[in-house]
């Protein structure tokens, strides 16, 4: 017998007669508690919880109005003298707006067509949008679609620079599974990379970007 | 059935818990160690867990999820297979730990690449993969910090989570100083022992090894049924670099760790990372189904003994287990004994449940594993999926052999008790040679003395000072 067959035998044998299984869903399921459709007070409530759990991460937030998106954007892009920035296909023009006067401060880099590995280890930062955004856990999910690219582009650079949309944040786990598409390849990011494993001191900064910067707009 | 193999040598077999035990407590830097890190995750774990208002109802679903799965395990597995082919991914099934070996090397192999990115996972660990790989000439690198420090330093895991656990910062900077440079770039000159260093110091050593290494080896957490989706959740990015950046990606997963749906992860994803490393969310999950961004994907089912658990109506609910490691973080027992004690991958009150029933009670130490508790119900209480472990345990002890003059002991006590005539001669000859009880018993009942006192025994027995005395009254 080949082995799949043998352990699906196995399988069948050894729960052969026992009885099934209810699932119980009594917790707390899909809140519908979304920025997008609920009331404003509820909106607020879930940017707060956000960008406090974000925080709690030392992840650095920003909540800004949607129009200050672009000058808050500058702003940490400045502050992180950065020279070299990748840009994923789709990702608002609008957000990297610059006055005309300003010195060009940073250059832009597309991934089309892709980039090597070895040239994203050597860009100095990534902006992104997201699919969806977690108030609970203080998770940002990305879903490698428009404005936030392959995978790779969010893990090599060493600066990961999010633009949350209001719409985009929901109460709890249920509400973000039930949004996600499992086809697409998903990146669940809470905080930057960090480790435990040395005498349980969390540091931060192991593989991934080390710095997290989150703008949300209201 | 033969003895399945579980990731630690057949010497590591001979020597009972208690023996391992015994050595462990003995090393007071590994108590100091294993005390700090145990109490401090099992603090962060009680808060996260308290700030949900419906934690046992996701602990109840959680439980349920699994046993339905578990209940229809075949139906669940084929339409894995069915949805992960269907998403460009290959799936192989390996009923031991040699198939399994065997199909991954051959799957290096044929890419024509020597050397292979791991990220941490027990499956691996547990079919021994890096020491089949490297004796077909592939060299397999752990990335994540913990395994790092554990195959550096010529180590075994002792924790499921924090493997080098039983290692202090010192100790850590000293495997990279002396054991970077063998397996490529060394540890920076003037390396010190703040854990910000030692992070610094393999970020830069594996660096390059990731931008190059054409395999990636992984686990996973769970695998979607409906969809063909595989979970790996994780901290440090090592995982995201080795599913994302490699050309080909195999993955060995053990076939329980299979959810139904794809709303299931609502339920798992909030127990996992809170159970585990006491945190909200754990910094990074990835989540892909079959050849993900044009990548080459490979499945190995992994049964190893999982079947021959599931046969068992009590045992079965160990397969039940997400591997959060809980239950050891809140153990009287491991936090003295270590992981290594254990003599497995799988250490603490879950290793002790389940050690036993993948490899079978033949051995000196799976037979001592059941005992390796108190039964006092902690682990019961935190484990996330509600595994009743004092209750395996208990069913196990009576599977287990017990030692000869145990076995000598009961039969003769089970004869004694067994009548009352004999019950009350044994009583009256035990009375008459109080005086002649020594404190330590000899031979093999010195076993039993050597952690009791051996209680006085009265003067006269309840039922002989009735007799006399017509309960008090004369
Ligand atoms: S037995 Fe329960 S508590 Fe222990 S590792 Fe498994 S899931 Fe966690």
């Amino acid at each position: 017998m080949n082995s799949r067959d043998l352990i699906l035998a196995r399988v069948r044998g050894a729960v052969a007669g026992a009885p099934d299984v209810e699932v119980p869903r009594a917790y707390r399921g899909v809140t519908g508690d979304a920025t997008g459709g609920a009331t404003p007070a509820g909106g607020d409530r879930l940017i707060d919880l956000l960008a406090e759990r974000l925080r709690d991460y030392r992840a650095i937030v920003h909540v800004v109005p949607e129009a200050e998106i672009a000058s808050v954007v500058e702003e940490a892009l400045t502050r992180r003298k950065t020279g070299r920035l990748v840009v994923p296909d789709g990702l608002p023009p609008a957000w990297l707006e610059r006055e005309p006067r300003d010195r060009e401060p940073y250059d832009t880099v597309g991934d089309d067509p892709e980039l090597s590995a070895a040239d994203l280890d050597g860009v100095d930062g990534v902006i992104t949008g997201c699919a969806v955004a977690i108030a609970e856990t203080g998770t940002i999910v990305l879903d490698a679609g428009h404005g936030q690219g392959r995978r790779a582009l969010t893990l090599l650079p060493d600066y990961h620079l999010c633009v949350v949309g209001a719409g985009q944040i929901v109460a709890g786990v249920p509400d973000a599974v039930a949004r996600l598409s499992p086809e697409r390849p998903l990146t669940w990011i809470s905080g930057p990379s960090a480790t435990s494993d040395i005498e349980l001191n969390r540091v931060e900064g192991v593989h991934g970007p080390r710095t997290l910067e989150v703008v949300i707009a209201r | 059935m033969t003895r399945t193999f579980l990731g630690m040598p057949a010497s590591a077999l001979q020597r009972s818990f208690p023996s391992n035990a015994a050595k462990a407590v003995r090393d007071s830097q590994l108590r100091f160690n294993l005390r700090k890190a145990t109490h401090t995750i099992r603090d962060k774990r009680a808060s996260v867990v308290g700030e949900l208002p419906d934690w046992e109802e996701l602990r109840q679903a959680g439980k349920a999820i699994k046993d339905h799965t578990l209940r229809n395990l075949d139906r669940y597995l084929v339409q894995l297979e069915e949805a992960v082919t269907a998403a460009g991914g290959h799936v192989h099934w390996a009923r031991d730990a040699d198939e399994a070996n065997r199909i991954v090397a051959g799957l290096v192999k044929a890419t024509g690449e020597t050397e292979v990115v791991k990220v941490k996972s027990m499956a691996t660990q547990e079919i021994g993969l890096n020491e089949a790989l490297a004796a077909e000439g592939v060299t397999a690198y752990e990335t994540d910090l913990a395994e790092l420090i554990v195959q550096l330093g010529d180590d075994w895991p002792s924790h499921i989570l924090v493997p080098a656990i039983h290692r202090n910062r010192a100790e850590i900077r000293e495997i990279f100083q002396e054991r970077m440079g063998e397996w490529g770039r060394p540890a920076p000159e003037g390396l010190t022992d703040e854990p910000r260093a030692l992070a610094e110091a393999a970020r830069l050593h594996l660096r390059e090894r990731f931008l190059s290494t054409k395999v990636a080896i992984s686990g996973a957490n769970f695998m979607i049924a409906e969809t063909g989706t595989l979970v790996v959740l994780e901290s440090e990015g090592n995982g995201r670099m080795c599913l994302t950046l490699p050309r080909t990606l195999i993955s060995v997963v053990g076939i329980e760790k299979l959810l139904p749906s794809w709303r299931d992860l609502e339920v798992f994803l909030q127990l996992l990372p809170r159970s585990s490393t006491g945190e909200r969310m754990n910094p990074y999950t990835s989540t892909w189904t079959g050849a993900a961004e044009g990548q080459e994907f490979h499945l190995v089912l992994l049964d190893n003994g999982r079947t021959h658990v599931l046969a068992d109506e009590v045992g079965r609910q160990a397969l039940r287990c997400i591997r959060c490691s809980a239950c050891l973080n809140v153990c009287p027992v491991y936090e003295r004994a270590g992981g290594h004690a254990y003599g497995s991958v799988y250490p603490g009150p879950i290793g002790a449940i389940l050690t036993p029933q993948l490899r079978g009670l033949d051995s000196e130490l799976d037979r001592s594993l059941p005992y390796a508790s108190s039964l006092c119900g902690a682990c019961y209480e935190v484990c996330p999926v509600a595994i009743d472990i004092p209750q395996v345990l208990v069913d196990l002890r009576a599977k287990a052999r017990h030692p000869r003059a145990e076995r000598l002991g009961m039969a003769a006590a089970g004869w004694i008790f067994n009548r009352p005539e004999r019950l009350a001669r044994a009583q009256r000859a035990g009375g008459r040679l109080r005086r002649f009880v020594p404190k330590r018993l000899p031979g093999p009942m010195s076993a039993w003395t050597d952690t009791r006192d051996i209680p006085d025994i009265p003067r006269e027995s309840f039922r002989g000072w009735w007799d006399r005395t017509g309960g008090g009254d004369r």
